[in-house]
């Protein structure tokens, strides 16, 4: 099995180009590649549109912040696809302000519209938002007198996620519920840097295991920040 | 009368909604409660949306681990025989119909079934996370709610004024003076909380109500 290069955090950081859309897993910094995202913030590409499912937290009265909450207190971002950022008050205020520009997707139709981006589809149907807001500007296509939205694919220049285990082909193994978006996201980068807990010998994970397959990593990061 | 608002009866009720082995999803702040009073004999299956099935209990002071949290990102534990998986297996048990109910916290929910729980504009705007499929997916939604606002109103409306998390996909409201089921653009009161009674809800509610003739009254 061709093995994959084993980079710096910095190296990966160094990958994403100012303007770029990237993808981060992580759910409320759970599941997060926490060691690539500090060397992001310290190299600090500007201008980025991110695409996650929310930007973890940060609280300006105990000044608490978690995960990718440090790249928005960069103020990296130009745009942002989120499901929830109702636990990130800076998120809040620079969209209030119009700093930056958030566009919430329900959660399940923004998994769903990674999943579409990584597997070669047009787009999803889904019933997730009719009626509602999330509906304007989209196509309604009726099926079995059903109605459901056209939610059309997401893809990234660069997606960086987050394994307990993985080989040096770039066979990954999630634990708990950190699995969340790593696994679709790891499918719809061009570049995909897998920050990795436990890195050992190809050979030493049963295939009957890998979650992620190792066709989709193209660079691995050993984590070193553990916590968030 | 006076009223107190009381968010345990609420968890109380909805937690004697549920049958052995229905999959459940409880939302985060009020619906969360429900989880403490499933009476004695009933197992059901918590699902979250971030991706596991059996959703245990917060683990002891100094056991968190933070790669298994519930939907707003708390350490908790895995029950035996639980499971874990990714977000977009999640969305597919939860818009595929695989969850049984789903309890949800509300902002405003009308006669229709239209329920606003994710955005007051220009004020708070959290996002809808995972409430609006869950709302459109689940085969039984439940909206929990303290049946009045800080300001006295109620949060039963007849028509929502809020931006929608889902469109006529509640079925039952639970509230902390009774149980109503919405039929035909309407709320039928199905159960009353004791000290309550249907008057009182019909007075202080800004809704067409329909008190059902087999309309109970419930010590909880």
């Amino acid at each position: 099995m061709i093995e994959k290069p084993i980079i710096t955090a910095a190296e990966a950081a160094g990958k994403i180009k100012e303007g770029d859309t990237i993808m981060i897993g992580g759910f409320m910094a759970s599941g997060s590649p926490h060691t690539v995202i500090q060397a992001v913030k310290e190299i600090a590409p500007k201008g980025l549109t991110l695409i996650s499912t929310d930007t973890a937290a940060h609280d300006f009265k105990s000044g608490r912040i978690t995960g990718i909450g440090h790249l928005v207190a960069n103020k990296q971002f130009k745009k942002i696809f989120a499901s929830h950022i109702g636990l990130n008050q800076e998120t809040q205020r620079q969209m209030n302000a119009g700093e930056t520009e958030v566009e919430l997707v329900p959660q399940g139709s923004l998994a769903e519209k990674i999943r579409a981006g990584g597997a070669g589809l047009g787009g999803i149907l889904t019933p997730t938002g009719v009626g509602t807001e999330v509906q304007e500007g989209k196509q309604v296509i009726t099926v079995d007198g059903k109605a459901y939205l056209l939610e059309l694919p997401l893809t990234a220049d660069v997606a960086l996620i987050k394994a307990k285990k993985g080989d040096k082909a770039g066979n990954l193994v999630y634990a708990g519920t950190a699995c969340n978006f790593n696994l679709v996201m790891a499918t719809a980068a061009k570049l995909v840097i897998a920050e990795v807990e436990e890195l050992v010998e190809v050979g030493e994970i049963d295939p009957n295991e890998v979650q992620t397959a190792s066709i989709f990593v193209d660079f691995i990061v050993k984590a070193e920040k553990l916590d968030m | 009368m006076e009223y107190v608002a009381n968010k345990d009866n609420i968890a109380k009720r909805i937690a004697r909604m549920f049958h052995n082995g229905d999959v459940v999803n409880l939302g985060i702040g009020l619906p969360t409660l429900v989880g403490n009073y499933i009476p004695e004999g009933v197992t059901i299956i918590l699902q979250s949306e971030n991706g596991m099935m059996g959703l245990g209990p917060a683990p002891e002071a100094g056991q968190e681990n933070y790669d298994i949290v519930n939907a707003g990102g708390a350490p908790v534990t895995v029950l035996t025989g639980g499971c874990f998986f990714d977000s977009a297996t999640s969305f597919g048990i939860i818009r595929g119909g695989h969850v049984d109910y789903t309890v949800l916290g509300v902002l405003e929910v009308d006669q229709q079934g239209n329920l606003a729980n994710y955005k007051v504009p220009g004020k708070m705007v959290p996002g809808m996370g995972g409430a609006m499929d869950l709302v459109s997916g689940a085969r039984v939604v439940i909206a929990a709610t303290l049946h009045f606002e800080p300001s006295g109103k109620s949060r039963m409306k007849r028509h929502c004024t809020l931006p929608l998390t889902a469109a006529r996909e509640v079925n039952y409201v639970v509230t902390d003076l009774g149980l109503f089921e919405v039929v035909g653009d309407r709320f039928h009161l199905r159960e009353v909380f004791a000290p309550f009674t249907a008057e009182f809800i019909k007075e202080k509610t800004d809704a067409d109500i329909v008190v059902d003739t087999d309309c109970r009254v419930i010590e909880l």
